[in-house]
C-alpha cells in the first residue's frame, strides 16, 4: 500500500505530534563552502556542537576556480569562504573533500561516486538541487542556511508532510533524445511550479532504462518544477553503481543491505495525489528559449509568440523573456547562434554527460564564434574522462578542460557569460543573470551543447553526423 | 529571531512571476560569510545599473516606494536556488512580509527563520492589491498574523492561511533548534534503534 515516499517517510519519524511538523532523522548532511559559514557561526554564537560528525561530509564546489589549482585563489572573499570551511570541519570533525583532494567534486556528484549516497536514506545539503540523490530511492532535498544549522546541531528537521507526485513514463526515449530532455519535457508540461509542495517519484520504462547518471539529471531537475524531492525506486542498475564504493556497504553487509533496498519501491496499489503520464517515444531534443526552464520547446520548433500565452501572466512573462533573450516570436530554434558552450555542473558533468558530447564533438572543431568549456564534475570524473582520451577529444576539437566545480552554472567563480553572451549549457537554470550579468542561457542535454558549439547554432542532433 | 505579531507597513509592487533568489541576490554577493551585509544587494541586477548607480526605472527605485515594508509580488516567488542569503537581503532591506498567490518551499521556510511572513493569497487579491499599490500613493497594509487577516485603509480584508507551528514560532520568536532539543531523549532513541547504514 505505502508509496516509496511513504516508507521512507515512516522509517525516519523521530517525533509525531498532532498540529506540529514531523521530527525527521537525516542520515546524510553534505556541506559546502557557501551555505555553512553561517550555520557554524549560529552553533558557535548558541554554545551548540555538531551532533553527529561521523554523518557529515563536506566539499568546496560553488566558488572554486576551475583554472590551475596550485595557484592562490585570487578572489580574497571566495578563499576566505573556503578557508572558513576547512577550520569549521577541522574545528568539529567533519571529513572535508578539500579543494586538491583527490575526491573533491560538485556535492551532488562525489556523494554517490564515493558511495554515500545510499537507497533509503535522508540526505540534506544547503543546495537545492540535492534533489539529485533521489535517483538511488533516497528522500534527497535542498535546505536553507537556519536549517543546515538545524541538523548540525541536531542531526534532525521538523518536517510538514508534502504531498506525493507520480511522474509515469512509457516506452523508451528514443536515441538522441537523453535524460536531461526528459527533464525539460517534464517541467514544459508541469510548469516550474508545477510540483511545488510535492515530492516526486519517477517510474515506468523510460525511467527504469535509464542509467544511473540519467537517473540523477531528471532527480536533479525536480527542484527546477517546484518539487521538494524526486526519487527513483532502486533496483539492480542501482546496485552495480554502488557495489564496490568506497562507502558502500562491504561484504555480507552488502548483501544485507541489498535485501532491504530490495523493498524500497511503491507498492502496486500506492496512492499519489497526484499523477503525470509521459510517453518518452514523444520527447524531442529540447533547448529553452526563456528565462525559466519551463519555457522550453523541441529543437525543431520555434520560439513561441507570447501572444499564444494562454494566461496574461504567461504572456508578459514571454515578452520579458524574448526581450532580455533577444529573441524574436517565431524564430526557429535553429536559426539561434551561439557564442558559448558550457558542459558541466551537477546536471550534467558525470562521465557519461561527457562520453556522450565526446561521441558528438569527435572528428570535429567548434565554429570560429564559439568559445567552449568543458568542467568535469568531480576529480574522479576528470581522471576517468582522462583515462579514455576524452579530455584530447575536447582540447583537439577547441574546449577548455577545466578542473571540477560548479564553474559556469551559477558563475560564482570567474567562469562567467559577459552582457549579452548566448550560451548552450548543460546546466539547470537560465534565470536572468545567471551565468553572468546579461548573459543569455540555452539549457540543453550534453550532446545538444556539443552540436551546437561545433555547428555556432543549434542543431537537431538526432542527424548528427558522427566520425 | 526577532518576533512577528502585527505589523502595518507600506506596499511596494513587484508585478513579475517567477521571480527567483538569483535575481533577488545574484551570486557575486554570496561570499559573504556572516549573515549580515546583503541588503544594499537586494534585486541588485534590476536595481542597480552596470556600474552601480541606482536604475531610476525599476519600481522599487521609486521615491513613493521608499522605506516599503511589505512586497506584493507574482506567483512562485522564491524559486530557484536555496540560498537564505535572500530572505536575509529582502530582510536587511526593510521587509517583513511578502505577499504572492505562491511561494517555492525552499524560501517559504528560509522566510519564517528569520523572522519574516511568506504570505499567500489568492491570484484575484494578489492583482487587486497590486493595483490599489499603483492607484494609491502611499498605500500601506496591515497584517495582524494571530488573526490570520490582512487588510488596507479603503475596505480591503482578507483571511490567510498559515501552519499552526510555523505561526507559534513566528510570533513567540522562537529558536527551533531549541524546540527540537527539548527531544533529545527522542532523538537518542531513534539512534540507537537506528540500523547502522
Amino acid at each position: 500500500m505505502p508509496s516509496l515516499f511513504e516508507k521512507l517517510w515512516q522509517a525516519h519519524i523521530v517525533r509525531e505530534e498532532t498540529n506540529e511538523p514531523t521530527l525527521l532523522y537525516i542520515d546524510l548532511h553534505l556541506i559546502h563552502e557557501v551555505t555553512s559559514p553561517q550555520a557554524f557561526e549560529g552553533l558557535r554564537q548558541a554554545g551548540r556542537s555538531v551532533r553527529r560528525p561521523d554523518l557529515t561530509f563536506g566539499t568546496a564546489d560553488h566558488n572554486v576556480p576551475t583554472t590551475d589549482r596550485s595557484l592562490p585563489i585570487a578572489d580574497v572573499i571566495a578563499a576566505r569562504q573556503i578557508d572558513t570551511l576547512r577550520k569549521n570541519c577541522q574545528d568539529h570533525g567533519i571529513q572535508l573533500f578539500d579543494i586538491n583532494s583527490p575526491e573533491q567534486g560538485i556535492v551532488h556528484v562525489i556523494g554517490p561516486e564515493l558511495g554515500l549516497t545510499q537507497p533509503g536514506m535522508t540526505i540534506v545539503c544547503g543546495d537545492s538541487h540535492t534533489s539529485t540523490h533521489g535517483a538511488f530511492g533516497a528522500l534527497a532535498f535542498g535546505i536553507g542556511t537556519s536549517e543546515v544549522e538545524h541538523v548540525l546541531a541536531t542531526q534532525c528537521l521538523p518536517q510538514n508532510k508534502p504531498r506525493t507526485m507520480k511522474v509515469q513514463t512509457s516506452n523508451t526515449l528514443p536515441s538522441g533524445v537523453s535524460a536531461k530532455d526528459l527533464a525539460l519535457g517534464i517541467i514544459g508540461k508541469i510548469g516550474t511550479d508545477g510540483a511545488t509542495g510535492y515530492v516526486i517519484e519517477y517510474a515506468g520504462e523510460a525511467v527504469r532504462n535509464l542509467t544511473m547518471e540519467g537517473r540523477m539529471t531528471l532527480c536533479n531537475m525536480s527542484i527546477e518544477a517546484g518539487a521538494r524531492a524526486g526519487m527513483i525506486a532502486p533496483d539492480e542498475t542501482t546496485f552495480a553503481y554502488l557495489k564496490g564504493r568506497r562507502f558502500a556497504p562491504q561484504g555480507e553487509s552488502w548483501d544485507t543491505a541489498v535485501n532491504s533496498w530490495r523493498t524500497l519501491h511503491s507498492d502496486e496499489d500506492a496512492r499519489f495525489d497526484k499523477v503525470v503520464q509521459l510517453d518518452a517515444l514523444q520527447l524531442e531534443p529540447f533547448v529553452t528559449w526563456g528565462t525559466s526552464p519551463g519555457m522550453v520547446a523541441p529543437v525543431t520548433s520555434h520560439v513561441p509568440d507570447p501572444a499564444d500565452a494562454k494566461t496574461l501572466a504567461d504572456q508578459q512573462a514571454a515578452e520579458r523573456a524574448l526581450e532580455y533573450m533577444a529573441l524574436k516570436p517565431r524564430t526557429s530554434i535553429q536559426d539561434i547562434h551561439i557564442d558559448r558552450a558550457f558542459i558541466g555542473s551537477c546536471t550534467n558533468a558525470r562521465l557519461e554527460d561527457l562520453r556522450a558530447a565526446a561521441r558528438v564533438v569527435k572528428g570535429y572543431h567548434i565554429n570560429s564564434s564559439v568559445t567552449a568549456l568543458v568542467v568535469p564534475g568531480s576529480h574522479e570524473v576528470k581522471r576517468a574522462a582522462e583515462q579514455e582520451g576524452l579530455d584530447r577529444v575536447f582540447s583537439d576539437a577547441g574546449f577548455e578542460w577545466r578542473e571540477p566545480g560548479c564553474s559556469m552554472c551559477l558563475g560564482m567563480n570567474p567562469d562567467i557569460l559577459q552582457p549579452g553572451e548566448r550560451c548552450a549549457s548543460t546546466s539547470n537554470r537560465n534565470f536572468e543573470g545567471r551565468q553572468g550579468r546579461g548573459g543569455r542561457t540555452h539549457l540543453v542535454s550534453p550532446m545538444m551543447a556539443a552540436a551546437a558549439a561545433i555547428k555556432g547554432h543549434f542543431t537537431d542532433v538526432r542527424e548528427w553526423e558522427f566520425k | 529571531m526577532q518576533n512577528f505579531t502585527t505589523h502595518t507597513g507600506l506596499v511596494a509592487p513587484l508585478d513579475r512571476a517567477n521571480i527567483d533568489t538569483d535575481q533577488i541576490i545574484p551570486k557575486q554577493f554570496l561570499k559573504r560569510i556572516e549573515r549580515t551585509g546583503f541588503g544594499e544587494f537586494l534585486f541588485y541586477d534590476w536595481r542597480c545599473l552596470p556600474g552601480g548607480t541606482l536604475n531610476p526605472d525599476f519600481i522599487l527605485n521609486a521615491p513613493r516606494y521608499e522605506g516599503a515594508s511589505i512586497l506584493v509580488a507574482g506567483k512562485n516567488f522564491g524559486c530557484g536556488s536555496s540560498r537564505e542569503h535572500a530572505p536575509w537581503a529582502l530582510a536587511e532591506y526593510g521587509f517583513r512580509v511578502i505577499i504572492s498567490s505562491s511561494f517555492a518551499d525552499i524560501f517559504s521556510n528560509n522566510c519564517f527563520k528569520n523572522g519574516m511572513l511568506p504570505l499567500v493569497l489568492p491570484d484575484v487579491i494578489v492583482l487587486e492589491l497590486l493595483q490599489r499599490t499603483q492607484e494609491n500613493e502611499g498605500y500601506k497594509l496591515s497584517v495582524d498574523l494571530e488573526k490570520q487577516i490582512v487588510a488596507d485603509e479603503i475596505g480591503l480584508t482578507a483571511t490567510f492561511q498559515v501552519s499552526p507551528f510555523q505561526k507559534y514560532c513566528l510570533m513567540e520568536g522562537l529558536d527551533d533548534i531549541g524546540l527540537t532539543l527539548q527531544h533529545e531523549d527522542a532523538i537518542t532513541a531513534y539512534e540507537v534503534k537506528r540500523p547502522a547504514l
